[in-house]
């Protein structure tokens, strides 16, 4: 397996890291304290093609490599894990939609999503149910013409701002997947303020109250939700994160080595000691394996290898822990400096921590990745 | 059997090696098939023979056996075609 950068692939991440350097760093702690980000910000990412990039060019997307794609979603963390999980959540509802969305929604809704006219945004948890997304307690009705859905999610990524939700619920105890649209009637939208982590991406709680949606509005066949559209929409989520939490790790690195060799402590620069020294080699190696992970990854799925659904699982697992264990030391590295809002390694404590928590939990990932495994002896 | 049912086969028998699977068998009788397996099996038979599994395919009797898995891409090469 090659994994070395195409010329292509390495003209992209210099392109992607130039933008994320100018226009999203800078501003990521003032993004972080608002709890949300500028709708300029969304235009910017319109016009730039980053938002639903990984649309085919059938319905007007640019159908990016799942490489390059891995890049860009590097980049933007590095500078802004509240943007990355913005291109996280989008792109998760457009891969699911195209996979398994009927003709009629993929034609009317994949090419205004490739172009960021309307956000998707998934709406999976609820206030009783994480993990364990087979018993979500959402209902929807078969009633003639419409499907009625009446239930509450929380946790729901930009909810505040898209207008597209891919909505999970049971049709007689069946999990099933439907899309609804932010104007349906009977969907309220309440914003979520005051998390830890990822503080900008602008949750959101759904309230549905007899919420009617048109019949056409179905993802998928009734019952097959968890199995196909939920597992299709995590996969594309677990690979957006795991090269989100990369690209946190990549910023922890490049923060503390810089701090290491700017702070002196007994006559010399940090960097000098060997306990420092220490903390920065675990860093600088695990984010190459964490990137050598995904790049396989991603390798596996440009190719459509059935094996991609393990190593995706396998990239995000190693990945996220990598980004909490390097903003971990990110901040002791930088002492009591670390704690404050001066440097941006607490944020990055934060926002590692959400990266072990979405789209899969270590903790699930340590129950499938065996499962996987052992399928095979 | 044919080519397709053979590659089918040998895919299947990766995960259940200590059983000759015949080409008729219930693999969800037999209990082979849970979550994982699901979107491996759509990705395998998309990958080794070029067709593209929808929605309108998402029905249990399609994956039922090596037979319907078979005919199943029997049909979608024919409307490829």
């Amino acid at each position: 397996m090659n994994l070395e950068l195409s010329a292509g692939q390495r003209a992209a991440r210099a392109e992607f890291r130039a933008f994320a350097a100018a226009e999203i760093a800078p501003h990521a702690d003032a993004w972080d304290r608002a709890e949300e980000i500028p709708r300029e910000l969304v235009g910017r990412l319109r016009e730039l093609g980053y938002l639903g990039s990984n649309v085919s060019p059938e319905y007007g997307g640019l159908g990016r490599d799942m490489i390059a794609y891995g890049l860009l979603t590097e980049e933007i963390a590095k500078g802004c894990s509240s943007v990355r999980s913005l291109l996280t959540v989008h792109d998760m509802v457009a891969h699911a939609l195209a996979r398994w969305g009927s003709r009629e929604l993929r034609e009317r809704y994949l090419p205004r999503m490739a172009r960021a006219e309307v956000l998707g945004a998934l709406a999976l948890s609820e206030p009783n149910v994480g993990s364990d997304a087979k018993s979500v307690e959402t209902a929807a009705v078969d009633d003639g013409d419409a499907w009625v859905l009446n239930g509450r999610k929380k946790w729901t990524t930009f909810g505040q701002i898209a207008g597209l939700f891919l909505t999970f619920a049971h049709v007689g105890g069946q999990p099933t997947a439907f899309l609804v649209e932010r104007e349906s009637p009977g969907l309220t939208v309440k914003p979520l303020r005051g998390i830890v982590g990822t503080r900008a991406s602008m949750l959101a709680e759904l309230i549905f109250e007899d919420c009617r949606i048109p019949k056409a509005q179905l993802v998928g066949r009734v019952g097959f939700a968890i199995s196909h559209v939920v597992a299709t929409a995590l996969d594309q989520g677990r690979y957006s994160v795991a090269w989100g939490a990369v690209g946190i790790a990549q910023a922890c690195l490049e923060a503390s080595r810089a701090y290491a060799a700017e702070r002196h402590q007994f006559g010399v620069p940090i960097a000098d000691h060997q306990l420092i020294r220490a903390m920065l080699t675990d860093m600088i190696v695990d984010v190459r394996a964490a990137r050598l992970l995904c790049l396989r990854a991603g390798s596996l799925r440009q190719s459509g290898d059935p094996g991609a659904f393990m190593e995706t699982m396998a990239a995000k697992y190693f990945a996220s822990r990598v980004a909490t264990r390097s903003a971990n030391d990110a901040v002791q590295i930088h002492g009591a400096n670390g704690l404050t809002e001066d440097y941006p390694v607490a944020r990055y404590l934060r926002d590692a921590r959400v990266t072990e928590i979405i789209e899969g939990s270590t903790q699930i990932q340590q129950i499938t990745i065996p499962l996987f495994e052992f399928q095979e002896l | 059997m044919d080519e397709t049912q053979t590659k089918i086969k040998q895919f299947l028998s990766r995960f259940f090696k200590s059983h000759d699977l015949q080409p008729s068998e219930d693999i969800f009788a037999l209990g082979f098939v849970n979550s994982l397996l699901a979107m491996q099996l759509v990705a395998f038979v998309e990958k080794e023979f070029g067709i593209s599994v929808q929605d309108d395919d998402l029905d249990l009797d399609n994956f039922r056996s090596i037979d319907a898995i078979s005919q199943l891409i029997a049909r979608k090469s024919g409307a490829a075609a």
